[in-house]
């Protein structure tokens, strides 16, 4: 075992930088996809499907194109985030492509669209771009300690691609896109990254501020007002985007990650009071005028009750999905997930997880997010400047809220909102927004782990040798 | 700032173990009851996802699967001569669910049931495509549609018991209906059920184990044989001490006979003429309990008479007074019964005083035909002994036999019948068309090997010709027939 020890006299040994570590694992997470890939052909036609060349070369390529930026531009970076995002990636287009053969779903959008087009090669495409992204931030944040020089045009950015689906119509009852010719974005899954880059930046700054100058009332320590503006308006704006969007997911995500970043910063528990009894306040407000909160709480209590059945049909499915699941699945390919119709490969998606592969797939399944959030706040540990750690805590709290929120919703353990699963759910925006989210980590887990450069050669040495009589 | 990084560390962990445990309780323990919910398309989806197995008669099927280009539902079920076979059968609909039979053995059916799991997972291996077992009913098609075409336009059932072994051999009930017509779940299959639903005749009723009737006069051996077990008669050919007109005990009202030579009548006489007073008499004489004792182990009053398809509980009140009980041993007041129970009175009579409990289900059989499951006849009680048995027998026989017996018109040459006919008023102050009975049984030298009950509920003839002899008979005349014939 090596240890990394630093004296002035004996210069800094290498840290491994467990490339070959990540090549391995890598491996695994292409191969388990391709093996999916291959048993849901089996299953569905008893017969091998004919891109499973062309997808394993594709999923390959992706992966071995990830891996060698790594290993170029972030040596030292965490060994397991990219294969775990990228079996996840590969994953979930095993299962697009799935849902892309179902008949039920084929007709359904013959019939509602009159066609179908698959988006298992949309995904594809989708994925690419986001490694595409993943290489891009690799190669051109060198250091992640530039974006802070963005604190206050993130907090700009992200306000704009918060406030803009405003202007655009909804889509399925919620505004949480903007369509550009024919592309639509999502604007709340880059936002996410924006916002967290923001708040790195902001309390960075005033994380003293906070955590000292305020008086104690009550058992409580409260920040000063001038200190406290920023907070209340995004307490303010997350409130907004869930009246004016319809967007519970994202309101949830953005608060949740503004309340973790704040505790990290001032270590300050009263912090974690306020944001509860805001978001509660806030919550609660909005639950007694918005028709589409209480729905949705109303579905998620009882999604059989006859009265709602129409409407709850989807939370209700997905509840069967699970269940028809069982322990081990009904094997890859040969569930009835598909029921559930109408975002059965993008919101919905885990259902497909949940029946076809099992309760022990669904562990393991969330096994895998968990450990990317557990190498996120490793990071976070790990990272020396006060901007990294707050970086890292905030994407990985807000990976953590957003597989909570989708995965609970989905599973009926909390209000279904509208957010899709990272990585595994049919969308490019998510995909994308992913991919990078994942390479800022990358990046901050490289400067994390490098090595401290060895000393300079001190010009005094020769000065202090033992002189003899 | 790592204290707080290591406690927002747990709370995510927190996270992931509510989603990990909340995995648990959604797919393992609430498994079941998602799997069985009533909206979970699953269920339906599976029934008719592979070719169905069939239910068979005679070594034919009389249902059958035809493919449809659906993504829900692969197969849909048909049927053979769905109107005749449907008190079987029962339904098996994609759009309303299944019933009796399709119901009951849903799993050998779609072959999903834990009986078929060798064959399953052998399938598994070969690449053979799922296919459902087979249901071999005891029916006996020729005695099926000789009841079906006897009952005719007519409304009204038919059971048909062997009694030796208590299968059932036919089934029928009218108005009946086709459930081909509602197997899908298209437009047209709605308009059929909801044409059924609302029929006032209730054609999807399914009368012979589902309806009770008055049993009228039938009922009387009933009461006979009450009478014999109990020592209340020895000598079937001595006089009765029965006054004419007979008055109910405890009321003024004299029990109305239809037949002439009543008075002091034998039970002899008295059945083949039919004679309410002697009856009444002899019911009153026996008493409400040692009545109900024997209407018990005859079948009264069983809620579970599962053939497998439930039949209703036929009844025989266990609480009503004096008259109540008189009126009751003639087949009326309370007394009310399922066509399948008076077969079943019929064939423990043939049988010596054995009574078999009557199932449809002979085996049930994997898709290659191995036998998963043999239903063996099983004793359920006995009603009477041999001798008693045998001397109702003879009373039976001469109601067929003697030229004023009711039963004249259940006569077939050179076989032994014997039966009794009913004519049960009904309606308030009996306004109502009454139901015409027959029960009967034929017998060989190898004892009897068909039992049966008719009833016809209401018909187009004019009420003084309604009478079960003249109704009823010629249908169980040629139910019983087309047994034997098949036997030869």
């Amino acid at each position: 075992m090596s240890v990394v020890t630093n004296t002035t006299t004996i210069g800094a040994i290498e840290a491994p930088s467990r490339r070959n570590t990540e090549l391995m694992l890598l491996a695994f997470a292409v191969i388990i996809p391709v093996f999916a890939y291959i048993n849901v052909g089996l299953a569905l036609d008893g017969k091998l499907p004919a891109g499973v060349l062309g997808y394993g070369v594709g999923l390959g390529l992706l992966a071995g194109v990830a891996h060698l930026a790594v290993r170029k531009f972030a040596k030292y970076a965490d060994p397991l985030l990219l294969p775990l995002a990228a079996l996840l990636n590969g994953l979930g287009l095993v299962m697009i492509w799935r849902l892309d053969q179902s008949p039920r779903l084929i007709q359904r959008a013959e019939k509602l669209f009159g066609g179908f087009s698959p988006d298992a090669p949309k995904q594809l495409l989708y994925s690419a771009i986001g490694i595409g992204l993943f290489v891009g931030v690799l190669m051109l944040l060198k250091d992640h300690r530039i974006l802070q020089r963005y604190t206050y045009i993130s907090m700009a950015a992200a306000l704009v691609l918060l406030i803009l689906p405003v202007f655009f119509p909804a889509v399925n009852g919620a505004k949480i896109w903007i369509s550009l010719g024919p592309f639509t974005i999502q604007p709340g899954e880059f936002a996410k990254i924006i916002i967290a880059i923001f708040f790195s930046g902001y309390l960075m700054v005033k994380r003293d501020a906070l955590a000292l100058a305020s008086r104690r009332f009550m058992g409580l320590y409260l920040p000063r007002g001038r200190d406290l503006g920023p907070i209340l308006m995004v307490w303010a704006m997350s409130i907004l985007i869930l009246v004016f969007e319809t967007d519970l997911g994202t309101s949830l995500l953005f608060f949740g990650l503004f309340v973790i970043m704040l505790y990290v910063a001032t270590e300050r528990t009263s912090w974690i009071v306020f944001g509860l009894l805001m978001s509660a306040v806030g919550a609660v407000g909005v639950a007694s005028f918005e028709p589409h909160v209480q729905q949705r709480v109303d579905f998620w209590l009882n999604p059989f009750a006859e009265e709602t059945w129409r409407q709850s049909e989807q939370i209700g499915q997905a509840l069967m999905s699970f269940g028809s699941g069982g322990t081990l699945g009904t094997g890859l390919g040969q569930g009835d997930s598909d029921l559930i119709g109408f975002a059965a490969n993008s919101d919905f998606i885990l259902s497909t997880f949940g029946e076809e592969m099992g309760l022990a797939g669904m562990m393991a399944f969330l096994l895998l997010y968990g450990l990317i959030v557990e190498r996120g706040v490793r990071t976070a540990l790990a990272a020396r400047d006060p901007f990294g750690k707050l970086l890292a805590i905030g994407l990985s709290g807000a990976f953590a809220i957003q597989v909570f929120v989708v995965a609970g919703g989905v599973m009926g353990l909390i209000p279904l909102t509208g957010m899709t699963m990272p990585f595994v759910a049919y969308g490019g925006s998510s995909v994308i927004a992913n991919w990078a989210l994942i390479g800022i980590l990358i990046r901050i887990s490289d400067t994390a782990r490098r090595p401290a450069p060895a000393p300079a050669p001190s010009p005094d040495a020769e000065m202090t040798q033992v002189v003899r009589p | 700032m790592n204290k707080p990084l290591r406690r927002i560390a747990i709370f995510c962990g927190l996270l992931v173990l509510a989603l990990l445990v909340r995995t648990n309780w959604l797919q393992y323990v609430q498994a079941d009851d998602l799997n069985t919910n009533s909206k979970n398309r699953r269920v339906l989806i599976e029934r008719y996802a592979a070719e169905r197995g069939n239910i068979i008669v005679d070594g034919k099927p009389i249902t059958g699967s035809v493919e449809t280009n659906d993504t829900d539902f692969k197969f849909k079920r048909t049927y053979v001569n769905g109107p005749m076979w449907a008190p079987v059968t029962g339904y098996a609909s994609q759009a309303f669910d299944a019933n009796q039979i399709e119901k009951l053995e849903d799993g050998i059916l779609t072959g999903n049931s834990d009986q078929l799991f060798f064959d399953r997972t052998m399938a598994m291996f070969t690449g053979d495509k799922k296919k459902g077992g087979n249901v071999v009913t005891t029916l006996n098609g020729a005695a099926q549609k000789a009841a079906y075409e006897g009952l005719g336009s007519k409304k009204g059932a038919v059971a048909a018991i062997d009694p030796q072994t208590g299968k059932i051999l036919a089934l029928a009930s009218t108005p009946s209906y086709d459930p081909t017509t509602f197997a899908g779940y298209g437009a047209s299959d709605e308009k059929a059920w909801n044409a059924l639903e609302r029929d006032k005749n209730k054609p999807k009723l399914n009368r012979a184990l589902r309806e009770v009737y008055p049993p009228g006069s039938t009922f009387k051996v009933v009461t006979a044989a009450a009478a014999l077990e109990h020592g209340v008669i020895d000598d079937i050919d001595a006089a009765t001490d029965t006054p004419e007109p007979y008055i109910l005990p405890n009321t003024t009202r004299p029990m109305v006979n239809h037949a002439n030579g009543c008075k002091n009548a034998s039970l002899m006489k008295a059945l083949e003429v039919s004679c309410n007073s002697v009856f009444a008499k002899l019911g009153d004489e026996v008493g409400r309990d040692k009545m109900l004792e024997t209407a018990q182990k005859f079948g009264f009053n069983d809620p579970e008479i599962d053939t497998p398809v439930r039949a209703a509980a036929s009844v025989y009140d266990k609480n009503m007074d004096r008259p109540g009980n008189a009126l009751s041993s003639i087949g009326q007041f309370n007394t009310a019964t399922t066509p399948l129970q008076m077969a079943m009175v019929a064939a423990a009579i043939a049988n010596d005083g054995k009574l078999m409990k009557p199932y449809m289900i002979d085996q049930l059989e994997t898709p290659k035909l191995d036998v998963i499951k043999k239903t063996e006849p099983q004793e359920m009680s006995r009603p009477l002994s041999q001798k008693n048995a045998q001397l109702l027998q003879k009373m039976m026989e001469n109601v067929v036999e003697s030229p004023n017996g009711t039963g004249g018109k259940a006569k077939i040459d050179n076989v032994t019948v014997g039966g009794k006919t009913g004519t049960a008023q009904h309606g308030e102050n009996n306004s109502k068309n009454p139901y015409a009975w027959f029960i009967s049984y034929a017998k060989t030298a190898d004892g009897s090997p068909v039992a049966v009950a008719v009833v016809v509920e209401d018909s187009e003839a004019k009420r003084d010709d309604i009478t079960g002899g003249g109704l009823a008979g010629p249908i169980a005349r040629d139910v019983m027939k087309a047994v034997l014939d098949s036997k030869k």
